[in-house]
This record gives C-alpha cells, sequence and structure tokens, in this order.
C-alpha cells in the first residue's frame, strides 16, 4: 500500500479525527453544532469539485443530490420503518443510480448546455418533489421523535449523526483523492483541459462524465439523509435550498478548485465568514450580495482560488498536498 | 373547444414576450460565447423599473419602456466592463461563474429591500372579446410592442453599420478585429442590447402578471428553453421559438396543473439538446447528406 506512505493519507486522517475529537471534549454542543455545518459544506465542495474543478463542468444543481438522499432516507424511515443505515444506504445509491440515468442523458451536452440543464435539473425536481403526493408535497414528510429511540434518544443521537456527518467528510476527501490519483481522475482532468483533445487520445469522455456526475452524486445524498433526519422534516424549499448549492460553488471557488484541500479550507473560511456575517447586524441580510462579490473576485482575479495563490507563493506545498 | 383556442391564443401572445426574452440572451451567447446568468436578475430589474416608474413616480405604465430601454442598456454596457469583459475568449466555465455571481449580488441586493413578496403593476387597456372569453389588453399591447421591438433590432442589425459591425464580430471575432472593428466596444454593445432587452421583456411581463424579486430564475429557464429550440445566436429564430412556446404553455394549461409546466418545459429543453443540438429552426436548412 503505496498510498499509506504518502503524507497528505494522514493529514486527510488528522482531520478527521480533529473534527472527531474536539467536540467530543467536554461535551461541547455549539462547537458541534458549527463544525457540523462546516463537514456538510466539505462533503458538498469536495464532491462537486470533482466535476468543477477535474472535468471542468460546472454542476448549478448539485443540491438536487443532497435535497433527493434527504427525501429517500426521511420516507423510509417514516412509511417503511427502514433503520437509519439502510435508509441512508439505499438513499445513497438510489441517488446515484439516478443521477448516472440522467448524467447518460445530459452529459451528451458539452460545456454550456450541461450547465444550463443543471440549472433546469433544480427547478424541474423540486417541482416535482412538490407536486410529488408520497412525499408529502409541499408541506414534505416529518419524522415521529420515536425514531431517534433506537439511537439512544435525541441528545444521544445527534452525536451519533455527528460523528457519521463527519465520516461522510472523510469518505468524501479521501475519494476525491483516490479518483485524482487514479487513472479515471485523469481522464477527468484531460476533459477539464481540452475535451476534443481528450476523446481523441481514447478517453471515454460522455461515460467518465456520466461517471463522475453520479459518484459526485453518492455522499452528498447520504450527508443529506442525515441532515434532514437530524432537523427531523424536509420540505422542498429546504431541500432545494438553491443558497446552498451556490454556497457550494463558492467555497470551491475560494478553495482552489481542482484541489483536493481546497474544498475544505474553502469550506472552514466560509462557515467562519457566514458565522460572522449572520451575528453582525449590517450584513445578515446580504449573505447572498457577499458570497457573490466573493465569487465574481475569485473569478476575475484570482482562477485558482486560494490554494492557486499558496502554490504560487511556495511551489513547495505541491510535493505533500493534493 | 373555443376555451382551448382562446387558451391557446393567449398563449401565442405571452410567447411572444418569451420570444423577446430570448432574444437577448441569444443575441448575447452568439456574439460573445457568453451565457448571461444575470438575465433573470435583469427580467425582474425591468419589472421593478415599471413598477417604480409607474407607482411613485406616476409616470403611465407604457411610457416607462423607452427609459427601461435605455437604463437597461447602460446597466448592460456597464455589467460588461464589470464582468464580462475580462472572461472573454476564457473557458466557459470562467463567464458563467462571473454572471452567476453577478446575478446573486442582485437577487440578494433585491430580497434585502423588497423580500419575496408579490408586486402588481396596474396596466389596464380594454380587451377584446371572442365569445364568453375576453384577451387582456396587456396582452395584446405586449405582443404587439414585441413586434415592433422584434422588428426595429432587425433592421439595426441588418441595415445599419454598427449593427453589421456586431455580426460581423459574431460570425469572427479576429477578422473583424483585423479590418478595423473595435471589438471589445462592440462586444460591450452586443451585451447592453441583450440587458436591454431583457428588462424590457421584464417590464412587459410585469404588465401582465404578478412577480416577486426571485420570478426571475422560472423566466430565465424559459429563456433558455426557447434559445435552445430557436438555435443559437439565431434573434428571428428566439421569437418564432417563443411564439412555439406559449402555444405550448396555452395547449397544456388546460390539462395540466400550472406548476407541472415548468418541468415540462425543461423536459423539453433536454430533449431538444441531446436530439437537436442545433435548434429547431436548422431542420428547416439542414442539407441532404
Amino acid at each position: 500500500m503505496t498510498i499509506l506512505r504518502r503524507p497528505f493519507f494522514w493529514i486527510i486522517a488528522a482531520v478527521i479525527a480533529l473534527f472527531a475529537a474536539v467536540p467530543s471534549v467536554g461535551n461541547n454542543v455549539e462547537l458541534r453544532e458549527s463544525l457540523l455545518l462546516a463537514a456538510v459544506y466539505i462533503t458538498l465542495a469536495s464532491n462537486i469539485n470533482m466535476i468543477l474543478g477535474y472535468a471542468g463542468y460546472v454542476n448549478f444543481g448539485s443540491i438536487v443530490f443532497f435535497g433527493l438522499g434527504g427525501y429517500f432516507c426521511v420516507w423510509l424511515m417514516s412509511a417503511h420503518g427502514w433503520p437509519l443505515a439502510a435508509a441512508l444506504l439505499l438513499g445513497g445509491v438510489a441517488v446515484s443510480a439516478l443521477a448516472l440515468l440522467f448524467g447518460l442523458g445530459i452529459l451528451r451536452l458539452r460545456g454550456v448546455y450541461f450547465a444550463l440543464s443543471t440549472i433546469g435539473v433544480n427547478e424541474g425536481v423540486m417541482a416535482f418533489v412538490t407536486n410529488f403526493g408520497p412525499w408529502g408535497g409541499s408541506s414534505g414528510i416529518y419524522l415521529s421523535p420515536a425514531l431517534f429511540l433506537p439511537l439512544g434518544g435525541p441528545a444521544k443521537a445527534l452525536w451519533v449523526i455527528y460523528y457519521l456527518l463527519v465520516g461522510v467528510m472523510g469518505l468524501s476527501l479521501y475519494l476525491s483523492y483516490f479518483v485524482k490519483r487514479s487513472k479515471f481522475g485523469l481522464g477527468l482532468l484531460a476533459i477539464g483541459q481540452n475535451e476534443d483533445a481528450a476523446a481523441m487520445l481514447g478517453v471515454p469522455t460522455p461515460r467518465y462524465k456520466a461517471m463522475v456526475y453520479s459518484l459526485s452524486a453518492f455522499l452528498p445524498a447520504i450527508a443529506g439523509g442525515l441532515y434532514f433526519f437530524k432537523s427531523a422534516f424536509i420540505q422542498p424549499p429546504d431541500a432545494f435550498d438553491l443558497q446552498l448549492s451556490t454556497e457550494t460553488i463558492v467555497i470551491a471557488m475560494l478553495g482552489g478548485q481542482g484541489t483536493v484541500v481546497g474544498p475544505a479550507i474553502g469550506a472552514f473560511l466560509y462557515e467562519q465568514l457566514r458565522g460572522w456575517l449572520l451575528t453582525s447586524p449590517t450584513f445578515s441580510n446580504f449573505q447572498l450580495v457577499i458570497a457573490g462579490v466573493l465569487l465574481l473576485a475569485i473569478v476575475l482575479f484570482a482562477p485558482g482560488g486560494l490554494m492557486g495563490l499558496l502554490y504560487r507563493r511556495w511551489p513547495g506545498l505541491r510535493r505533500f498536498l493534493e | 373547444m373555443l376555451g382551448l383556442l382562446a387558451s391557446v391564443l393567449d398563449g401565442v401572445l405571452i410567447g411572444a414576450v418569451y420570444g423577446l426574452a430570448a432574444m437577448g440572451i441569444t443575441l448575447i451567447w452568439g456574439v460573445m460565447d457568453v451565457v448571461n446568468l444575470t438575465h433573470g436578475a435583469m427580467i425582474v430589474a425591468g419589472m421593478f423599473g415599471v413598477y417604480l416608474l409607474s407607482g411613485p413616480a406616476g409616470i403611465p405604465v407604457y411610457a416607462t419602456l423607452p427609459i427601461v430601454l435605455v437604463g437597461g442598456f447602460l446597466i448592460g454596457v456597464a455589467l460588461y466592463w464589470l464582468s464580462v469583459h475580462r472572461v472573454i475568449g476564457q473557458p466557459p466555465l470562467m463567464s458563467l461563474l462571473s454572471t452567476f455571481s453577478v446575478n446573486l449580488v442582485l437577487i440578494g441586493v433585491g430580497t434585502a429591500v423588497w423580500g419575496t413578496d408579490l408586486f402588481n403593476v396596474p396596466a389596464s387597456l380594454p380587451g377584446f372579446s371572442m365569445g364568453r372569453y375576453t384577451f387582456p389588453g396587456t396582452h395584446i399591447m405586449a405582443a404587439v410592442l414585441t413586434v415592433v421591438i422584434a422588428g426595429v433590432l432587425y433592421l439595426f442589425l441588418y441595415r445599419t453599420r454598427i449593427g453589421k459591425a456586431v455580426r460581423a464580430v459574431s460570425g469572427n471575432r479576429e477578422a473583424a478585429e483585423l479590418v478595423g472593428i473595435p471589438t471589445s466596444r462592440v462586444l460591450a454593445l452586443a451585451f447592453g442590447i441583450g440587458v436591454s432587452l431583457a428588462c424590457v421583456a421584464g417590464m412587459l411581463i410585469a404588465t401582465m402578471f404578478p412577480f416577486t424579486v426571485l420570478s426571475g430564475d422560472a423566466y430565465q429557464l424559459k429563456s433558455f428553453v426557447v434559445t435552445v429550440l430557436g438555435g443559437l445566436g439565431n434573434p428571428t429564430g428566439a421569437l418564432v421559438a417563443g411564439v412555439a412556446l406559449g402555444l405550448l404553455e396555452g395547449l397544456t394549461t388546460p390539462f395540466v396543473p400550472v406548476s407541472w409546466i415548468l418541468v415540462i418545459e425543461f423536459v423539453l429543453f433536454v430533449v431538444v439538446l441531446i436530439a437537436v443540438p442545433g435548434g429547431l429552426m436548422q431542420l428547416r436548412r439542414r442539407r441532404p447528406d
């Protein structure tokens, strides 16, 4: 296992350990909630990064995976009495399968057309779920508090959910890392550089794009399941929150698209910024505005994001960071 | 039966306005290969333009059109230099993200100022009756104005020197530069016209339907559908496709709940993109090979 000898593997492991250990010391619930959100951000941003950063395709509807995963999980638990683990896994698999089906269709589209269709995916899926009877339509689904009992009551369940989410976050980082180092990832990077040239050299571009689209759906769907299990109810506007979708893109660009650490750093910084904005009386209404200004500045002046700037200053960092 | 006919005819009237909005997107897309994701926000800007000018300022509703037109143009030119100029010629990801971020800023400011309440523009014109059905005067007026504006745009693009420069840049930017056309300024002009069309379309929609700050998304999606149906960079195609989309909406409205229409349109969008990526207008011109 040469991968175990790479320092980056252990850096990720250390981050996961820190996330799990720090709030557990002294039962710090407030810190846990803040880190939980950071873990969700890191999961979403790492997964969108595989499309955005590696393959150079922008997915404006990534939140669909999160929302649908939440819906599958909550629905399986409330209507069919499934245990959490099974509902989460089936949710992830189902959303991935849907994404693959969908990806085979829309990923024949290239560049701009693909981006446009992802905007439509968000609107389309949200309209569908809002009208879909078994999932409660626009009023959504509520979970009974009794469902928390198998996890040892609500207070303990929140810790279990947190550890699981940190696990999902860790898996996202490893997935992002392994994909980048694999032949598959190399193909994606080639697509990002020049799709025609990649196809010419034998990269099966439509298949790779569909695969990465589907792969990037799996962990966000599970995170969505956990997130909405935690809030114990789910409604279309929460599940397909366009703001979260947008923030995900901002985070990936802020940290540095195409790198593995970038989205994680971006998520952490954005979470701090957001906390500050929410408590500031002047800016609490202007979160989207600030996210927009931030994104515009990055796109125009530092398209490589924070990691791009760091790498330019200290090229040696490339040796042990990905 | 008469009801269906009335619904279809009304759909055609509204569809013409969709076509007008889509002409804005297709012009920018065709000339500079940039998808203007501020389009939805600009439609909303037009809506609020007419709302503010006709309400507090007391200008008659249709007299605000020239103000919205010119205002939209100026905003568009400013947006070009602010967010688009630096990403011209870069991968599509960059221009998508830069216009998307401007859109975020505008929508964010809009929701902070106006919230997400429903607004109305009090426009009333005598309608036209057909048996038990009445076509609202505002719908007829909107369609008529659309046709006039489209005609003016056509004359501009095909009969004036500047219009020809726009088309030249659209055809081949480097060659246009070589023959002495100031391409950056032409791009700014085209972006301004595109945004101006979006604003006017928004203004006309506001005379027909109530709206919120967030209404732009749905109309932006419709514009994309229309653009794709009509073929990229083809303003005439956009107008025809807009009417076609309106017709489709008119046909489906009596049978399908309103909330499903966006889903249907989106499916249509994807199907057309995959089946005929050049747009439906291209089928007519396709040579047998």
